[in-house]
């Protein structure tokens, strides 16, 4: 019988052959020709990780740390790996809703499938304990290490600005920025974002079937080390800005104070204001919406971004413009009588001062003697055409002192101020106007609206007797002596510098004799300019210009309190505290300073 | 008790071409599961005697005890002591069902201090051994109908237990003495019923028992048209078409209340039912995804990412050939496959020169085994077949599975040259 089957040996060889020539095609198929099990291999084994630098230190000038990071957890999400799991305990753990979760997961997977999206930031360490163990029981999720701005001091949340993560924009305008990244939205933080980002590292580490790193990919030689962000060095002096603050709280207003020669803002402060640790982490979209709807306005920055009527302080740039056009000299005198100056029926009020040169008139703040000075500079045909080119000059002088003008260099949305131009008036007024029209510019009121930090600017302008550096707030990057020199060339006014000589004479005079008299600090001499701006809406506000010490200036400060009345009685005292506070490192007048600190104007 | 044959030297003529392919499976096999246990730390010493590498060394040492001594023994002694040896198997199978070990659903292991051992293995070298002895002595012509059914009996005793172990897999292992009967003349027509029996399966599971009856039907219809004027033809085509349902119908049950639902699972992946690649079908597309990472010449020994991230499940035993494919690639594959495909034709081709029956029946029986464990083996990794879990002969880890195919190859060698 075996016999008569020996042909079957062949067919069972035919067979056979056919079936290894199956299996080696569809091997052929697989391994050769189909390549995406090479990337599916990839997809299943190889995470890639995005290293986050840390974000580069903010220091005072005196080495004392605004901002530093702290570290922060993330729980991320790839959708293609994920699998069912336990959704419930999830829920539980992260204190989210299960529609939340679905919610999530839908928005991640319509982002990418195999780009890790943000599930939730900024988990707790205790739930990133918990997770981290058991992390295989949730396949398609793992933690990512980050770190979260921290301030020290809750203090100068306006000029450090916050950090928030990335919007769709960020996305969109620079390929750096990844969704659930985070990005400087304003302040130092958005000027110095490129500086203080740092670049981002990538780390491609293996994962097992359980979802557990297990070590790095190819023994990390395509790894990416992440360069940590830079860090800078602030002209802020810490203390003396939470000095400001101190002075400042129950107060609505700013101050600002300005390191002439070199244009440093020592502190900027605005008054509501908060606490920058407010908008850090989870409790960040919360406050910010609770900030936002606050009457008091807390995020409005009232140093850069609110225009008010300068008051009396503009009479300092009006005397100088006065001086440059030979309008008056040093032994001009100009009288007042009859309640003030009289412009037909109209009055600017004063105090029948008598006769005044402009020493005295700045010591006295003779309203007077400015209007009258103000309507000759307008008036003065030898060498303007007609009112519209005078207007025009002394807008010029005005703008040569930094008004009008936004100095675009690493501060956030500063405001240009207003003050009109002559077409304005020219159609206000039918072409029919003269220097009596627009007089009360001249004593700091009517259409002039100025931003406090340009005060602060004209007093700098007055210090150098001629120039100002534009002010900032960064001052050395990287280290403390490498200093940053972008904005450090001097803008010149077109004023001499002798008559700086004479307004600050004036300015002195102030405080030894006229109405800055409370800002007397002993062993310093100063120089100073009250003011109090008229204001339409309410109380008038409180002004004061401030030099000190007068003869080697080291510090400018302009301070105005909304609605603090005359010059005098609130913002003087300030001024005056923070001037002490900086010089002397100390404050002796203990109990100007608790009146001062406890006063609440609303 | 076995004497040794002083004449018979190990250098007399054994087969050197059948033990180098035997060598070098088991070489590639220790390496392999070298390289599945591997840590990239360098945290992996050679002899670690909780690591199935060097377990496996000495089986592999062990084996080559078994080897060396099956082929000093009288080769008579074997054939003397086919029945005993199948007796004793199948009492340790049956002693498995009381004592046995459960290991991944399957009840066929007997643990011996810190040892487990599968007397299915053995069973199937002890089958192919009784299968020849009782075919050689059965073969007078007037009693070939009790003989038939003593073969079917062979089979179908150790087939019971193993299913009563649900270990599906080594169960199907045992049809592969179709190639043997096949080749002493079961008839072609029987095989046709066989394949048309597994297309209606086939049908019936992939899409449902409606399909199967209007598929038979129809062939019904066309027979019935053909044959419409011979009368006994359409008695037969009845009967077919009856039996046919019958059988359609015991498909369904036999799915519905045969198998665990794993098993199910497994069978409705392969045959597309269902679609989830993170849930039943994991494994497989796993097993692709690792295989056919490998491209054409691998990523390199030890360099494996999903085999060693144990994406592949039983990547030292049954799903081996992933870590195969994936770090040598095409090129590994097929040097797998040519030493495969060589050892089988090679046992083909001496059984079919041999004059002595005994060892034609044996030796086909054994390439049968051979076929079956490799084809299944290396089907289900690439997903030609569903997952059925038996070891890949020589290469898979596993000591009960290397002693057993090491029998089973060794005693063909001795055999075979007498």
């Amino acid at each position: 019988m075996s016999q008569d089957n020996s042909n079957r040996y062949y067919i069972i060889l035919i067979t056979l052959g056919l079936l290894f020539a199956i299996y080696t095609v569809s091997l052929f198929k697989l391994q050769v020709l189909d390549k995406s099990y090479k990337r599916k291999a990839n997809e299943n084994a190889i995470r890639e990780k995005t290293i986050h630098p840390a974000r580069g230190f903010i220091y005072d000038r005196n080495d004392s740390l605004l901002v530093y990071n702290d570290a922060a957890y993330d729980l991320m999400l790839v959708p293609n790996e994920l699998r069912p799991f336990d959704t419930m305990e999830l829920c539980r753990v992260l204190g989210l809703e299960i529609e939340e979760v679905r919610k999530k997961i839908e928005k991640a997977a319509k982002y990418s499938g195999s780009v890790p999206s943000l599930f939730k930031q900024q988990i707790s360490k205790e739930d990133y304990g918990y997770l981290q163990e058991k992390m295989s029981e949730f396949p398609g999720f793992f933690v990512q290490e980050r770190t979260l701005r921290t301030y020290p001091q809750p203090i100068a949340a306006h000029i450090l600005g916050y950090v928030s993560e990335v919007d769709e924009q960020d996305v969109e305008n620079d390929s750096y920025y990844k969704m659930g990244d985070y990005i400087g939205k304003s302040g130092i933080e958005k000027a110095y974002e490129p500086i203080l980002r740092g670049i981002k590292g990538k780390q491609k580490v293996l994962v097992d079937v359980h979802n557990r790193e297990v070590g790095p990919f190819n023994n990390g030689d395509e790894d990416v080390m992440a360069v940590p962000g830079t860090s800078i060095w602030s002209t802020l002096d810490m203390q003396l800005q939470r000095y400001g603050e101190e002075l400042m709280a129950g107060k609505r207003g700013a101050i600002v104070a300005i390191e002439p020669k070199t244009g440093e803002i020592l502190c900027l402060v605005s008054s509501p204001n908060y606490d920058p640790n407010l908008l850090v982490g989870t409790a960040r979209p919360k406050n910010y919406g609770k900030l936002v709807t606050d009457p008091e306005k807390p995020l409005f920055n009232r140093a850069l971004q609110a225009a008010y009527p300068p008051g009396s302080t503009f009479k300092l740039a009006n005397g100088l413009i006065a001086l440059q056009d030979n309008i008056i000299n040093t032994s001009s005198v100009y009288s007042c009588s009859g309640g003030g100056y009289h412009i037909g029926s109209h009055v600017v009020h004063c105090h029948n001062c008598g006769g005044l040169n402009i020493y005295s008139a700045i010591q006295r703040s003779c309203n007077t003697f400015f209007c009258r000075a103000y309507y000759n500079i307008l008036s003065n045909r030898k060498k303007y055409k007609n009112i519209d080119e005078a207007y025009t000059a002394w807008l010029d002088y005005m703008s040569s002192m930094g008004f009008l003008k936004q100095y675009e260099t690493d501060l956030p949305y500063e405001l240009k101020g207003r003050i009109p131009s002559a077409e304005y008036f020219d159609k206000k007024y039918n072409n029919s106007w003269n220097g009596n029209t627009v007089v009360s510019m001249g004593i700091g009121q009517g259409e002039a609206a100025v931003t406090p930090l340009q005060m602060a600017n004209m007093l700098a302008v007055i210090a150098n007797k001629g120039y100002y550096i534009r002010p900032h707030v960064v001052r050395a990057i990287g280290h403390r002596d490498s200093l940053n020199t972008q904005f450090s060339n001097k803008i010149y006014s077109k004023i001499e510098p002798r008559h700086f000589e004479t307004v600050l004479q004036g300015m002195k005079q102030v405080i030894t004799a006229g109405t800055g008299r409370g800002a007397q600090i002993p062993g310093i001499e100063l120089a100073g300019k009250t003011g109090t701006a008229q204001n339409p809406h309410g109380r008038d506000h409180s002004v004061f210009a401030l030099i000190a010490p007068a003869n080697d200036p080291q510090i400018v400060i302009f301070c105005l309190v909304e609605n603090g009345g005359f010059g005098a009685t609130v913002a003087c005292p300030i001024a005056s505290l923070m001037a002490e506070f900086y010089l002397n490192r100390k404050v002796e007048r203990k109990d100007l300073e608790t009146r001062m600190k406890e006063l609440i104007i609303k | 008790m076995p004497k040794l044959d002083s004449r018979n030297k190990l250098s007399k003529g054994f087969d050197v071409r059948l033990i180098c392919y035997y060598l070098a499976l088991v070489f590639i096999g220790w390496i392999t599961i070298y390289s599945t246990c591997y840590i990239p730390d360098g945290s992996t010493p050679i002899f670690d005697f909780g690591q199935p590498y060097s377990k496996q060394m000495l089986w592999i040492g062990t084996s080559i005890v078994l080897a060396t001594v099956i082929l000093l023994i009288d080769s008579g002694i074997i054939q003397h002591y086919a029945y005993f040896f199948y007796l004793f198997c199948l009492l340790l199978m049956i002693l498995v069902l009381f004592i046995g070990a459960e290991i991944n659903g399957a009840k066929s292991w007997i643990k011996i201090g810190g040892f487990s051992l599968q007397p299915t293995e053995f069973m199937k070298v002890a089958t192919a051994l009784a299968m020849a002895k009782f075919m050689q002595e059965g073969k007078t012509a007037n009693e070939r109908r009790h003989v038939w059914i003593g073969q079917f009996a062979l089979i179908l005793i150790p087939v019971v237990v193993v299913m009563l172990q649900h270990d599906a897999g080594s169960a199907l292992v045992f049809t592969s003495f179709i190639i043997l009967f096949y080749r002493e003349g079961l008839s072609a027509e029987f095989l046709l019923l066989c394949i048309i029996a597994a297309i209606l399966t086939i049908v019936t599971l992939a899409f449902n028992e409606t399909y199967s009856l209007a598929l038979i039907t129809a062939v019904f219809i066309g027979f019935m048209i053909a044959n419409r004027t011979q009368k006994k033809k359409i008695h037969r085509n009845v009967i077919i078409y009856i039996v046919s349902i019958v059988f359609v119908f015991s498909v369904e049950f036999l799915y519905e209340h045969g198998f665990e639902p794993h098993q199910k699972q497994r069978i409705d992946t392969i045959l597309g039912k269902t679609s989830d690649p993170l849930g039943a079908d994991f494994n497989l597309n796993q097993s692709k995804i690792a295989i056919g990472s490998g491209g054409l010449f691998g990523k390199g020994y030890l360099k494996g990412t999903q085999t060693k991230l144990k994406f592949v499940p039983e990547q030292s035993t049954d799903f081996i050939f992933c870590a195969i494919g994936e770090e040598w690639g095409f090129f590994g594959t097929i040097v797998v496959f040519s030493l495969y495909g060589a050892l089988i034709f090679r046992i083909l081709k001496l059984s079919e020169k041999q004059r002595n029956p005994f060892v034609r029946y044996y030796g086909y029986g054994i390439a049968g085994i051979f076929i079956v464990h490799f084809f299944i083996n290396i089907g289900m990794t690439i997903g030609l077949l569903p997952i059925i879990g038996i070891p890949l002969p020589f290469i898979s880890y596993g000591g009960s599975s290397l002693w057993a195919f090491t029998m089973m190859l060794f005693c063909f060698i001795k055999l075979n040259d007498n």
